[in-house]
Parts: C-alpha cells; structure tokens; sequence
C-alpha cells in the first residue's frame, strides 16, 4: 500500500485513513431454518394462531371424518364462539395496554338482565333499553378506567372487585331469576335480533357471528390505522416512554375501558339472542374464557404486542377443539384437559417469539 | 356512671336470658341467589315464625363453597343452635364441622343433599333424585309406544364431576325408559344403543343450548331429550328450534321451578318432576321444635337412607301407569 498524500484544504475524513471504514451494522447471524420462522412470526403476530387453526381444523377432520368438516359443523363452531369471541374482543384491548379484566363477562351479563328487565318488564321500547345497557356497559367499563388511572390501582385489582360487585348487582336485579325466551319473543323480539340466521346450503351463520367478525375488523381498523390505535399499543408497551412522547396516556386508557364495555354491552345484546333467554347464571366463566382466547391468540399478557384478530383465531381454536374432541367422542373432562395444555403451549411459543427481539 | 353500668349489665342479662329461653335454629344453604334455596329460606322462615322459634340464616357465596358452611356451622353451635338445616355444598367434607355439632347436642338434619355416608347427619330431608328421574324416564317411554324401542335419546347431565343429583337423576330416566344402567352410581358406563350420548350444561340455559347443538352434531335424529334441570330444559329447546326440530324431539326435566312448569304448559317440555324445597324446610324446623321438646329424632322414609319429601310429575299429556298432576295445578305449588 503507497502512503497517499493528503489533499490540501480541509480534509475531515483524513484521520480515518488507518482505519476501518465500513459503516455502522447490525451483526447478522446465520439465522438458520428455525431462526427464520421464529423472526418471520415475530413479524407476523396472528401467524402462529393461523397456522395452529388451519392444523387443528385438518386434523379433527380427519379423526372425526365428515361430521366435523360439514358446513353445519363449522358455522355452528362460529356462533358457539361468538360471545366468548366478543368478550375475547373486549379482553384484547386491555391486554394490550399491559392490564387484564376479569371483569368483562360480569359487565355483559349485568348488561343483558338490565336490558331485558327494562324491555321484558318495564315496558321500554326495546331500543331505547339497548342504549340503555350500551350506556351501562361503557359507564361500567370507564368505572375500571377511573380505577385504573385516577385511583392507581392494579387493573388485576380493579376488576377482580367490579366482577364481584357487577355479579352481585346482576344477581340482585334479576333475583336470580331467567328472563323467558317466550317473554321476549312477546314483549321484546329486538333483543333476540342476533340469533336470527343466514342459511346457505348447509352453512348456518347467526347474525351473532357476523357481528363478532364485524366487531372484530373495526377494532382491528381502529387499532391499527388510526393514531388512537397507535397510542394504545405505545401505553401498552411502555407507558413511561408513551408518556415522554407526549401521548395522554391516562386519557388513552380510560378510553380503550370505556370502549371495552361497551364492546361487552354489544355482547350482551349478541348473547340473548344466542341463548334465548336471559340467563343471570350464564357465562359465569366467561371471564377466563376470554383470556384463554387471547392468550392462544398469542397477544401478549406483557402488553404492546399482538393483533387483535389473534383472540379471533384463538376462540375459534377453543371451538374447534371442543367439537372436534366431542364428536370423536371423548369426555368433557379431556377437553378441559386439553385446553390447558393450549394455553401452556400457546405462552410457551409466545416467550420464545420473544426471544428475536432480547 | 357506675349506675348505668348497673343498669346496662341487667338489661343485658334480661335479654340474654330472653334469648335463652327459646330455642334457636339455623339454616344454612349453598347459596342466596338459587331461588330453590330462596324458597327453602322462605318456608324455614315462615314455619320458625309461626313456632316461636328464632332462626338465623347463612349462606355460601356459590355452589361449593365450603369454607362459608363450615364458619356457619362454628357460628350455630356458639350461638347454642338445637338444631341445624343445612344442604351441604360438599357431601364429604362438612362431616367434621357437623359431627362437632352433634356433640354440642345440636339436631342436624341434611335437607336436599344427602352426606356420604348419610348417618352423618341426624336425618336427611329430600327428593328421591332417582325417583324424580324415573317418572320422567317412564313418562317418556309411555308417551313414545312403540317408537320407544328404537329412540334416539340426549343426556343433558350436569358437569364433569358426576356428583349424586346428576347420576341419580340421570340413571333414574334410564332405568324409567328401560335402559340398563350398569353401575348406578355412574354416568357413561352404559351400551344401549339408543343413547346418542352425553354433555354437560351446568345447569343454566347457555350450557343446555350448547350441548343440545353438540348432541345433535352426533345424531340429528335425537327425539328425546333428558334434562337434568329445567333451565337446561330451555337452552336445549332454544337449540333445537333454530334448527326446526322443536316438534320432534320430546324434552323431560326435573325440578317444578315456576319458570319451567310454564314452560310445560306451553309444551316446551313434556313433562317434569317437581321437587319441594318448601315442605323440605318447613318439616326441618318442625323436627328441630320435636327435637328441643322432647328429643325425639325423625325417622327416615322406609327402605331409605333419607326422608323422602315427595316428587310430582307435572304434564299436561299424562299416560296410564304413571300419576301425573297438569301444569294448571302444578303453577299453584311450583316455586322460584
């Protein structure tokens, strides 16, 4: 190498002469297969759910053959879904801002008996009490947000009390007592709107499950491509640095509870129809369903990470293998079983995504 | 000051010694929100009113809920209880807490759910659960003629844990229609082949539709349908008519809740077994008043290890051999 000479004039870049000149990078290791689709699901969060159904789905149908792959079959997997579906909806959005609400079946089914013993008993018009309990179901949800924010308290501690007093309140109202499914067809059929059905050859789709995919795609919209959406995955990951950056991170969280309710309200109204009547003792695990739901779904309980449409995919996993494993014969205990091992599972492969980014 | 101290201990031995003097019952339930227990509540009440005598009341805070029965039964036995009723959330695990109720000289009578073993307690009040499921059993297979022999037939049971209203409910239908049961005490060990099978609705309307929608995914052609309740009665219809199929399949129940003897005047249900949580209650507080007066003990119904409070068929389709009361006087006793 032949010593150059330098330029006259001003020359900053002369000092670097002896050194190494490539610019700044990342070290990029050899990735390897595994590594590629571990990088390549970080990317994609509702893959591993995706795949998983898609799986679950071919292997039922292949051990309890044609039943299971009938039209029938899998649009009655969407609407026993459908509930579990919205309140995994519901579930989502405070999971992705780090909290968790154990409160949300609570919310629905004070919302349904509020609604039906204003329409059924009380002789308000059918509409005007669905307003009512949507009103109810975001002043409920903003009651956890107010906890949450103003009051500092834990979400796991804020909703464990307000499960507590919305069932307690629910029991009161109702005495206990099931509204009739003839009740309401005489007085109130709008409130069994959403158990009517689209029937396509074999294929029975409930307006209750399209109004769960439906509720299902403007959260994912609302999430994802507006600044409100941004803002709550940013409180999600880290709420320090969110708030440095100047979001309101207070007034994003008490409006992501309020909305939560009121998708709980939506649900309400979803599973009169779906169940027939109003039932004070129904859903009375829905709580933990939900969370099942978004957990297999692979939203992230740590918060900031995860697509809403996860919880989708997640619920119709708990559906598919409830009827897969029915129609094949096995006890319900086994199915119980199962699912757990789904959540374990489901983590499992969440914490190692994870691992891409540490 | 020392006056009023005087004047305050006397009043409290005045009333102490008031208490004293009548006896003291309690009742303790599994919950405060079941309306079989609401109305079991109302009979002790009423019939410990009309008695002289004073009741104190508790309850769990749900199904299975141990620990609240077990302080409730510390309680009456500190407050020098002569007699407890109490249904049991847990058939096994209170027999400590009511043993040392009994050795406190308290009568303890089980009403609705027996104790394993039942001499647990002094005396059991209930509904012969087996019994409730036979006539319902019997009623079907009546009702079906010929068409019985080859039936497609549900089982709405309970939940997994197969506790003893579920079986004996459950096994009692099989053996009304004609099925055998193999071993009494458990559900699913049987071959018949007209049982398309079994699913679990935990009792409410959501769990019954369900499991309903589940049955019929195994075989469309189910006509008849055992419930274990009457709210799972309803989820089960609710499945059953969003399909179309409400006329072809019979459903029986048990229980003679309000809400479900209606629902057998409308024919949503065939025909249902009424129990009676009233009688239950009311008999219990007149066993506690013998008891404290001359420490007679009830005897149990012969040839069982309970008191049977009597079950009614409610239908308004009856069939010979099997006695039957209609829905119109079924809603005068029903409860809830």
């Amino acid at each position: 190498m032949t010593q150059t000479v330098p330029p006259r004039g001003q020359s900053f870049e002369h000092g670097l002469d002896q050194s190494d000149k490539t610019v700044a990078a990342f070290k990029t290791k050899k990735r390897g297969l595994l590594g590629t689709i571990q990088h390549g699901l970080h990317g994609n969060p509702t893959m591993v759910p995706v795949i998983v159904l898609l799986l679950s789905v071919a292997v039922f149908g292949l051990v309890a053959g044609g039943k299971f792959f009938s039209a029938f079959n899998l649009t009655l997997i969407m609407q026993q879904v459908s509930i579990i579906g919205m309140l995994a909806a519901a579930q989502s959005l405070i999971i992705l801002t780090a909290g968790i609400d154990l409160s949300v079946a609570a919310i629905m089914v004070l919302m349904s008996v509020i609604a039906g013993n204003l329409a059924v008993y009380m002789g308000v018009p059918a509409p005007i009490a669905l307003l009512i309990s949507f009103a109810g179901g975001t002043g409920a949800g903003l009651l956890n947000g107010f906890l949450v924010t103003k009051v500092k308290l834990p979400p796991f501690i804020t909703t464990l009390g307000t499960w507590s007093i919305f069932y307690a309140l629910n029991l009161w109202l109702s005495g206990a007592q099931s509204i009739r499914s003839q009740d309401i067809d005489k007085f109130a059929p709008l409130l069994k709107f959403f158990g009517n059905t689209i029937t396509v050859g074999n294929a029975r789709l409930t307006y209750g499950s399209v109004l769960m995919v439906v509720v299902f795609l403007v959260l994912w919209y609302l999430l994802n491509k507006t600044a409100w959406g941004r803002h709550v995955y940013a409180v999600g990951d880290d709420k320090d640095a969110a708030e440095l950056a100047g979001i309101r991170t207070d007034r994003t969280l008490l409006s992501v509870y309020g909305l939560a309710g009121l998708v709980c309200a939506i649900a309400a109204w979803a599973s009169i129809g779906r169940v027939g009547s109003i039932s004070p003792q129904a859903f009375y695990e829905a709580n933990l369903h939900s969370i099942t739901a978004v957990v297999i779904g692979g939203i992230s309980l740590f918060g900031g990470r995860g697509s809403i449409l996860g919880a989708l995919f997640g619920a119709l996993i708990v559906g598919v293998f409830q009827s897969g494993l029915r129609l094949a014969n096995v006890d319900v205990l086994w199915q119980v079983f199962a699912i757990g091992w789904l959540i374990i599972i489901a983590v499992a492969i969440d914490q190692w995504i994870r691992k891409v980014s540490a | 000051m020392k006056k009023t101290a005087i004047l305050g201990a006397t009043a409290l031995g005045l009333m102490a010694t008031g208490a004293w003097a009548e006896t003291t019952a309690c009742l303790i339930t599994k919950t405060d929100t079941n309306p079989f227990f609401v109305k079991m509540k109302e009979g002790a009440t009423a019939k410990a009113k009309e008695m002289g005598i004073t009741l104190n009341t508790y309850a769990g805070k749900l199904d299975g809920d141990v620990e609240s029965q077990v302080a409730a039964v510390e309680s009456c036995i500190a407050a020098g209880a002569k007699g407890i009723l109490i249904t049991p959330s847990d058939s096994r695990a209170l027999a400590p807490a009511v043993t040392k109720a009994r050795d406190a000289g308290a009568l303890v009578i089980a009403l609705d759910t027996p104790f394993e073993p039942a001499d647990t307690a002094d005396a059991t009040f209930a509904t012969d659960n087996f019994k409730a499921g036979e006539l319902i059993g019997q009623w079907a297979k009546a009702k079906m003629g010929d068409k019985a022999a080859d039936a497609k037939i549900g089982f709405l049971d309970l939940n997994p844990s197969q506790v003893s209203v579920d079986y004996l409910r459950d096994q009692g239908f099989m053996k009304g229609f004609g099925i055998d049961i193999k071993d009494p005490k458990k559900i699913g060990d049987e071959d018949d082949p007209r049982i398309v099978g079994h699913d679990v609705t935990n009792g409410n309307e959501q769990g019954g539709r369900t499991a309903m929608e589940n049955l019929l995914q195994k075989d469309p052609g189910i006509n008849v349908v055992y419930t274990i309740n009457e709210p799972a009665a309803a989820g089960a219809y609710e499945a059953l008519k969003s399909v179309g199929m409400q006329d072809q399949a019979i459903i029986v129940s048990v229980d003679g809740g309000c809400p479900g003897v209606q629902n057998v005047k409308e024919g949503i249900i065939g025909a249902t077994s009424m129990q009676f949580p009233l009688k239950m209650a009311s008999m219990g507080i007149e066993a506690i008043a013998a008891f404290a007066k001359d420490g007679t003990k009830p005897q149990n119904s012969e040839g069982l290890d309970f008191y049977n409070t009597g079950v009614t068929l409610i239908t308004d389709q009856p069939v010979d051999g099997v006695d039957s009361i209609s829905s119109e006087e079924g809603l005068k006793q029903c409860w809830g």
